[in-house]
């Protein structure tokens, strides 16, 4: 169980990385990580929608769909609940933990169409995990998210100071520079069968 | 009619949703590893743009501006539900080929800013020409790097083997490549673009020059929040 539990962890973080190995959540990967503060925000506040999203519709999902036979309405319900639920963490955030409104709350309106909270709770059916690997996974695939952004919140200041030609000024140059990200992720590749006997 | 075929080439070229607008880079990225993936993608995107461009252009006067994001979520939703049953159903291959990026169409920046910037203050024809400029300036990139990286990847084309395996470069059909293609392709925009006098500058993020040239603006809220604080 334990093991199980480290194994997806560590798949979700460095070996699938969502955001440096799957292409998803680029959006807020390329638009978020120019300063190292609002880095710091969206990651905590994908880590934490991701792991109560995870929770939300693994529940719905089991308890409610498929005794119904509503599987293929999975899609709809799911980014339904999720607008709801960070609809729901951003007012009680406001009401009970002003701190941490205030450092998150910018970001959750985001987080709604940010691609890799529904494709987590997608992937969790359809591995069919339990609500424990779930929650798991949608935590670890958040701090993947967050490594990767931090990571590349750094290479992009360095970046920034360096001149490219003219034509690759501005994006370009910083997704040749996520190329390279990504392209030390990729040395993680069989890492985790070997640890965790895959 | 006239007006009609210039927001369709508006779309397709001076306003391309990729590579201008920067909007939905993440299944850009993930889908352009093999031609027929492309067109399937763009093909399914497209349906989706126009269908939900029309419906949300025809109730742009009924949806409360306070929970429009939710209403146009649940709009679009629906039709990417229509298209994934469609495809599971008569299109194997292709439903394997885009996985998880089938469904997450709902989340496509393309669909929701479009609906944001264009369908909910234009009319339903105008919205319609627009859905389908902007899937088909969608599927041509996609369709563009896909032949790129797949005949140089993975040394097919359509799946059929043109270069020998041992001549590839395998890392550009990787997710390495797939960023790196996706840049060089603005770079050699930009330098298109900069010999005909015209000046181009691709940004992206939350920045001092603010909302106007960020791809989340359509489906962001923080300016209103900053606006509201």
């Amino acid at each position: 169980m334990l093991m199980k539990a480290l194994s997806i962890m560590f798949v979700m973080i460095f070996t699938q990385n969502y955001v440096l190995v799957q292409f998803l959540g680029i959006c807020p990967f390329l638009g978020v990580s120019k300063k190292f503060d609002s880095a710091i925000g969206m990651s905590g506040a994908v880590v934490f929608v991701m792991t109560l999203a995870s929770a939300a519709t693994w529940t719905i999902y089991t308890y409610v769909m498929v005794p119904n036979n509503l599987e293929y309405l999975t899609t709809i319900i799911f980014i339904l609940v999720i607008a709801a639920l960070v609809q729901f963490v951003e007012i009680f955030l406001k009401r009970y933990m002003p701190p941490l409104y205030q450092a998150l709350g910018v970001y959750l309106p985001l987080i709604t169409t940010n691609c890799i909270v529904l494709a987590a709770t997608i992937l969790n059916v359809d591995n069919s995990y339990t609500f424990l690997e779930s929650c798991v996974n949608g935590f670890s695939a958040g701090v993947g998210f967050a490594l990767a952004l931090v990571i590349f919140c750094g290479v992009r200041k360095a970046v920034e100071n360096a001149r490219p030609p003219k034509c690759f000024e501005g994006l370009p140059i910083t997704l040749v520079a996520a190329a390279l990200t990504s392209l030390t992720f990729m040395s993680f590749t069989g890492m985790a069968e070997k640890l965790f006997g895959g | 009619m006239k007006k009609q075929w210039q927001i369709l080439l508006n779309g397709i070229f001076r306003e391309n949703p990729v590579l201008i607008l920067l909007l939905g880079c993440c299944s850009t990225l993930a889908i352009s590893v093999t031609v027929l993936g492309s067109l399937g993608m763009g093909a399914a995107l497209t349906f989706v743009l126009v269908c939900s461009n029309i419906v949300i252009s025809a109730l742009r006067k009924v949806i409360p501006d306070k929970i429009r994001i939710p209403c146009y979520i649940i709009v679009v939703a629906t039709f990417v539900t229509l298209v994934e049953m469609v495809v599971k159903a008569y299109m194997q291959t292709l439903y394997d080929a885009l996985g998880i990026f089938l469904p997450l169409i709902v989340v496509n920046c393309i669909v929701l800013g479009r609906a944001e910037m264009f369908a909910n203050k234009n009319n339903m024809i105008d919205s319609l020409f627009d859905g389908l400029g902007m899937g088909i300036g969608y599927t041509m990139v996609l369709t563009a790097m896909a032949l790129v990286r797949e005949l140089i990847g993975a040394g097919s084309l359509l799946g059929k083997q043109i270069i020998p395996e041992e001549y590839t470069i395998r890392i550009l059909a990787q997710t390495p490549g797939g960023f790196f293609m996706f840049g060089c392709m603005m770079a050699l925009l930009v330098w298109g673009l900069d010999r005909h006098g015209k000046k181009f500058k691709p940004e992206m993020g939350c920045d001092e020059n603010g909302c106007s040239n960020c791809a989340m603006a359509g489906s962001c809220t923080s300016k209103e929040k900053e606006a509201a604080n």
